[in-house]
């Protein structure tokens, strides 16, 4: 469904009397099957953004090549465009105008006829469970009501694939699961869905695929079972004063069942071993041993953040 | 035929919204009536007018291109809202013509500000002005390609900026001077040759005269269609260089 190879771009930004060019985007390669949720996952200003913006048409790449449901990017952008949704991250809905009246303007402009269009908004309000308010001004809408809207409006042209920029960012858990619901239904309507996200869990739970991206370049994909796969094993955080943690490592470091060691930045240790059961009781000997002591011990099983902490060397939730 | 359709679903739904709140077109015209009224009145000794009515004939012509001029250049400030709300992005990965995001803002601020300005004639009628509605048509003319450029160029610098804070005192420091150099509020026959030779390089200046002779009845006059002529070109110039702002990147 999407094709990308090298795709690029840098802005040029000023800070005094300096021109800077910053890279934020630095040779993407993607590709996304048709019927797929597919993620993008990354901390704030990893380019994911500038990725997904290049994707639906609105900035034009330095460089590369992509092709979005069979359509040239750099050759037919007009094609593309007729071809994708896209529901930005800050919202597209103007405070005075009623979400029908948005539902059909954004329909006619992808060259629909009047009664068509408004046939479609009328059953895009009832999937999205928006009737109700229809012809209230979408300034008196809740934050989750107003989301269902703009989504509503990136599907109205029933595009075969639909970029959606962080679209549960700033929504309560509640209507967070409810829009993962929404994507998902999506999903079964035969849609192929790009969302950007950066929240472990939601790509976790709600993606078939996932794309890491760190510095504008992408340093995983794959399914999120098999990305936690590849970490094979466990993962063992001991927690340490921040002044004992160098004499800790020092003590485990080069332990035959410890396969990876990282330093917490504010004490402590993460150790990635093949079986937590089996290494906790010689963690624990080894540190008593050195003299040691530790505040705490952890066992889990590597999560999305561990994959990204093993390809960048930094959490997730610490970017 | 799709600009033309596109164009007519973007004026629709601006002119859709303007008419829900149709307080500002007044809110636009309540300076230009005040000029009207309070200011006016002085006239007629001041410019040494045989008549209050021959006084108003100078007068509301430059007060209307005043209209067009500022009603066109501050209409950025709505665009940067709709900007800040997503709503041009959201036009922008449709297929709809970028000429049309443009062409259809702008006839929307060209009809209201058509409205505004039947409201200041209707008002002067009252003060004894009479002109020919054949001239009077053709001042209009004039009028709505002012704010057709005005209100182009105001979305392009808009796009440009992107921030209120910027747009203002740019549109400001250019209506500034293009205010004083086009004879406005008095006619620059009284000004002294530098600054006339100045002010012949403002196509406002030339705008002002053609409408003037307009209203005093005087279409034969070379300075109504040499001021139809500069400002239509340069009200395609405007729209073309704006509409090149709705197709580049918005970021």
């Amino acid at each position: 469904m999407i094709q990308t190879r090298g795709l690029r771009k840098s802005f040029r930004s000023r800070a005094g009397r300096e021109t800077k060019t910053v890279e934020a985007v630095r040779g993407v390669d993607l590709s996304v099957a048709e019927g797929e949720i597919f993620g993008f996952l990354g901390p704030n200003g990893a380019g994911k953004t500038t990725t997904l913006r290049m994707l639906a048409t609105l900035i034009e790449p330095d460089g590369g090549e992509a092709t979005i449901a069979g359509a040239d990017l750099r050759k037919a952008p007009g094609e593309v465009r007729r071809r994708i949704g896209y529901v930005a991250q800050g919202g597209s809905t103007w405070d005075e105008s009623t979400a029908r009246e948005e539902l059909v303007l954004q329909a006619r402009l992808y060259g629909i006829g009047k009664a068509e269009a408004r046939q479609r908004a009328s059953r895009a309000l009832e999937a999205f469970q928006l009737a109700e308010f229809a012809d209230r001004k979408c300034k008196t809408y809740s934050g989750g009501q107003r989301r269902r809207v703009e989504i509503a409006l990136g599907i109205i042209h029933e595009p075969k694939i639909v970029f959606l920029d962080e679209p549960t960012t700033g929504l309560d858990p509640q209507s967070r699961a409810h829009m993962w619901d929404e994507i998902r239904r999506l999903r079964t309507d035969g849609m192929t869905v790009f969302i950007t996200t950066h929240y472990l869990d939601e790509a976790d739970a709600l993606c078939d695929r996932i794309a890491i991206m760190d510095h504008g370049e992408v340093v995983a994909e794959g399914t999120p079972a098999d990305l936690k796969r590849e970490i094979s094993g466990d993962v063992v955080q001991v927690g340490l004063d921040i002044t004992t943690t160098p004499q800790a490592a020092q003590a485990l470091d080069g332990e035959a069942y410890v396969r990876k060691l990282e330093t917490v930045d504010d004490g402590g240790l993460r150790l990635y071993v093949e079986e937590g059961a089996t290494a906790i009781p010689q963690i624990l000997r080894r540190l008593d041993q050195a003299g040691l002591a530790l505040h705490s011990i952890e066992l889990h099983r590597p999560s999305l953040d561990d994959v990204f902490l093993t390809k960048t060397g930094r959490s997730l939730r610490e970017s | 035929m799709k600009l033309a359709r596109d164009t007519w679903l973007i004026f629709q739904r601006q002119f859709q919204l303007l008419t829900r709140n149709p307080v500002w077109v007044f809110v636009g015209v309540f300076q230009p009536v005040m000029y009207l009224l309070l200011f006016a009145p002085l006239l007629k000794p001041a410019l040494n007018a045989p008549t209050q009515a021959e006084a108003y004939k100078i007068f509301v012509p430059g007060l209307l291109v005043l209209l067009a001029i500022f009603g066109g250049l501050f209409q950025g400030f709505g665009l940067i809202a709709e900007l800040r709300a997503g709503v041009i992005e959201r036009s922008r990965v449709t297929p709809v013509s970028r000429l049309a995001l443009l062409l259809g803002r702008s006839l929307r601020d060209v009809v209201s500000l058509i409205v505004q300005a039947v409201i200041i004639t209707l008002l002067a009628l009252l003060f004894d002005l009479r002109v020919v509605l054949g001239d009077l048509l053709l001042a209009y003319l004039m009028l709505a390609l002012i704010a057709l450029m005005t209100s182009a160029v105001s979305y392009g610098v808009a796009l440009k900026v992107k921030s209120e804070d910027a747009l203002a005192p740019l549109m400001n420091t250019v209506a500034q001077p293009v205010l004083l150099l086009s004879g406005i509020l008095l006619p620059l026959s009284f000004a002294p040759g530098w600054l006339q030779g100045i002010a012949d390089w403002n196509p406002f200046s030339w705008a002002v005269d053609g409408t003037r002779a307009l209203f005093a009845g005087d279409l034969g006059n070379d300075k109504v269609w040499q001021g139809l002529t500069i400002i239509a070109v340069l009200a395609a110039l405007g729209v073309y260089w704006a509409a090149r702002q709705f197709a580049r990147s918005v970021r």
